[in-house]
């Protein structure tokens, strides 16, 4: 019987803690027992496949049951020049490196329940209470239930002035239930990103599950990752997800960026059944600059699905997000993404572009991009098209003696390309995300 | 010098855009000899560009009649690629943007589909290609720039007859490889053209509506088109006569 490990007050009370993150979850818990699930009528579910979900099916993780020998690390050295490196299992940090310089220069790369290794314990709790829940507020019922059932936080901070080159690595690593017979798993990542005054760093972040065993996984993973950038601060973030063929993803990416700092984002989605990504960027003060992209190629029946909310609460403030995909076979995608520009937002800039290759005539992609603009004196933009390789484009090639399949495939190739080389941070994380999307294109080429 | 009598012969073409009954191409008749000049000169609306794009294979036309081959071989009967692949070559009016496909990349795919050439890796055509923008005065960085992408009319030009040098074609159809380009770009251009007709007899058939172009690359024939049909053809002295009178005595 699936209730012995269902999402119930009892389960959300047995996870550990310091007070104030057992405080969050009895409040998380309240609101989710009071406004469950949302709803495909909900305008900002419209078009998703929330009324598929069955929460039935699934339950959460007990604490402390995951365990992770670090030797075999089935990734471990998928960044050989990482700066600092948390493994997370089902969303229980198991694993954690930081180097000794990064640790005396005050970075903190670690868990709430555990600490960071050889620095102050205590370091990664004070510096989630204060930030938890500031740029990601839950906003809905997953928001609620990923705020009941949260296990642990990673905690990266930066400290002031502080600048890394190398990226910082978190894997969250899902794995298929030890107990069938209660369902699959249902795992709630938890990251806090604090970037302090004039500091610089990359943060890269992976979700994967596990195809390793003879066992498939069919995951349900809702992670909430929250960035706050200080004045001055250059904060880049770049997500992977590479999730297995049966598992649901409802992500919610969210960041608040100050005085003249810098935040780029960079989401590549390409696995899971359905996967959900709503990325919110607010920037709270004058000069503040957000620059959001996103890659994903959908297959078979996969659906990718992405919100993003382009928030502009200060004057002088700029965003740029550039969102490409394609769907092939029956995938399905769908970007829907405002731009929100507050009273008193003078001189503001943004920009909206979202290109979707249909490559299939079963495949299907939607674009909606919106514009709330309540202020004069600002500049805003958007664009979004929708259809198969450009027939000039195809043609062109072939006129160079490019065969028609291999002329589709370096347009598609192409298109991702041009994406893929705006990703922030060192050479090694454009060469992982291209490395990825390529492996995914030679499913279809 | 030249590597054989690559010819390419069009005979009574004639074509349609697809969903139109009017012909554009109304019965072509053209020669073009390994290591000559051709030039179809005329006014806008004519149907010269049509011309190469038919030869090329652009969808969206339809051929309702005659013939055109290169090297004997029919090239009517074969998808673009393979036109491309026995020999031919369009340098196109309007080169296409194609984001985040690199120049070498797409040559090298083209040169490795080839019949009989073998793989070209992307190393040996980015050298073959520096070697060819190199000699044209270009900058290194077009070697793998996206195709055509933010480059000027001007560069783009270039970079279509860069491709030129490098895939050595058996006849290249240049349409307008004169628009956009100023006096001193035309005549590099011009020059690398009249040097491949030597190098390795490659025929030109040169689209154009100005005598400027034949001034920098001497044509054998020049033929005038209006309505879809060759209503003239002479020497270089046509071109010259065409530059004082206009096409009016054509219309």
């Amino acid at each position: 019987m699936a209730t012995a490990r269902a999402f119930t007050a009892y389960a959300s009370s047995a996870l550990g803690g310091p007070e104030w993150l057992r405080r969050r979850r009895e409040e998380a818990f309240s609101r989710w027992e009071a406004a469950g699930l949302p709803s495909q009528s909900e305008e900002v579910w419209r078009y998703s496949r929330i009324d598929e979900l069955d929460l039935d099916a699934y339950s959460p993780v007990p604490p402390g049951t995951a365990a992770m020998d670090p030797d075999t690390l089935p990734c471990g050295d998928a960044f050989p020049g990482s700066a600092a490196l948390v493994w997370s299992h089902d969303a229980q940090v198991t694993h954690v490196e930081l180097g000794d310089e990064l640790a005396s220069k005050g970075v903190v790369v670690g868990t709430v329940l555990a600490g960071p290794p050889g620095g102050n314990a205590a370091a990664a709790g004070e510096i989630a209470e204060e930030h938890y829940g500031t740029a990601a507020p839950p906003r809905d019922g997953l928001g609620n239930l990923a705020g009941a059932f949260v296990d642990d936080v990673v905690v990266v901070s930066i400290p002031d002035g502080v600048v890394i080159d190398s990226p910082i690595v978190v894997v969250h690593w899902g794995s298929a239930s030890q107990e069938p017979s209660l369902g699959s798993n249902a795992i709630f990542p938890r990251t806090l990103i604090v970037a302090g005054t004039n500091s610089k760093a990359t943060v890269v972040e992976i979700s994967t599950s596990a195809p390793w065993g003879a066992v498939g996984t069919r995951l349900l993973v809702v992670p909430v990752t929250e960035v706050v950038v200080a004045a001055n601060a250059h904060l880049d973030y770049v997500s992977l997800q590479d999730l297995g063929p049966h598992d649901w993803q409802i992500a919610h990416q969210a960041s608040t960026v100050g005085r003249d700092a810098r935040f780029t984002s960079f989401t590549t989605a390409l696995g899971a059944d359905y996967a959900r990504v709503r990325t919110d960027s607010k920037a709270v003060a004058p000069g503040a600059e957000t620059r959001l992209f996103a890659a994903y190629f959908g297959t078979g029946t996969q659906m990718h699905d992405f919100r993003t909310l382009q928030d502009h609460a200060a004057p002088h403030t700029k965003s740029d997000l550039y969102f490409k995909g394609a769907v092939a076979d029956e995938a399905r995608s769908v970007y829907s993404g405002l731009i929100r520009i507050c009273k008193g937002a003078v001189r503001s800039v943004a920009f909206q572009e979202n290109r979707n290759l249909v490559l299939s005539e079963g495949a299907h992609a939607d674009s909606v991009p919106n514009l709330d603009i309540q202020e004069n004196d600002v500049r805003c933009s958007h664009a979004s098209a929708v259809g198969p390789v450009d027939p000039d484009q195809r043609y062109y090639l072939e006129s160079r003696g490019v065969p028609p399949e291999e002329a589709e495939q370096l347009v598609v190739e192409g298109f991702f390309d041009d994406i893929v080389a705006r990703a922030p941070g060192v050479p090694a994380v454009r060469a992982m995300i291209h490395q990825k999307v390529t492996a995914k294109l030679k499913e279809k080429f | 010098m030249t590597l054989g009598g690559a010819v390419l012969q069009v005979a009574g073409l004639r074509a349609r855009v697809d969903g139109s009954d009017a012909e554009i191409l109304r019965g072509v008749d053209i020669e073009v000899p390994a290591g000559q000049v051709v030039a179809i000169m005329g006014p806008n609306g004519s149907g010269k560009s049509t011309l190469g794009h038919v030869l090329m294979g652009r969808p969206g036309y339809t051929v309702t009649g005659g013939t055109a081959s290169i090297n004997g071989e029919d090239l009517l009967a074969m998808p673009t690629y393979r036109r491309a692949q026995a020999g031919l070559f369009l340098a196109h009016q309007y080169p296409i943007e194609v984001p985040g496909v690199p120049l070498d990349r797409a040559l090298a795919r083209a040169m490795s589909a080839r019949a009989g050439v073998g793989v070209r890796s992307r190393p040996a055509v980015a050298a073959a290609l520096a070697a060819e923008i190199a000699s044209m005065g270009m900058d290194p960085r077009f070697v793998d720039w996206p195709l055509n992408v933010d480059l000027s009319g001007g560069e783009k030009k270039r970079n279509e007859t860069v491709q030129i040098g490098v895939l050595k074609p058996r006849i290249a159809v240049l349409d307008e490889i004169d628009s956009g380009l100023d006096v001193d770009a035309l005549a590099v251009v011009a020059a690398r053209i009249a040097e491949a007709t030597r190098e390795w007899g490659l025929g030109v058939l040169a689209i154009t509506h100005y005598n400027r172009l034949l001034t920098y690359l001497p044509a054998t024939t020049v033929h005038v088109m209006a309505h879809g049909q060759i209503v003239d053809s002479g020497g270089p002295d046509l071109a010259l006569s065409l530059e004082e009178s206009g096409y009016q005595g054509y219309e």
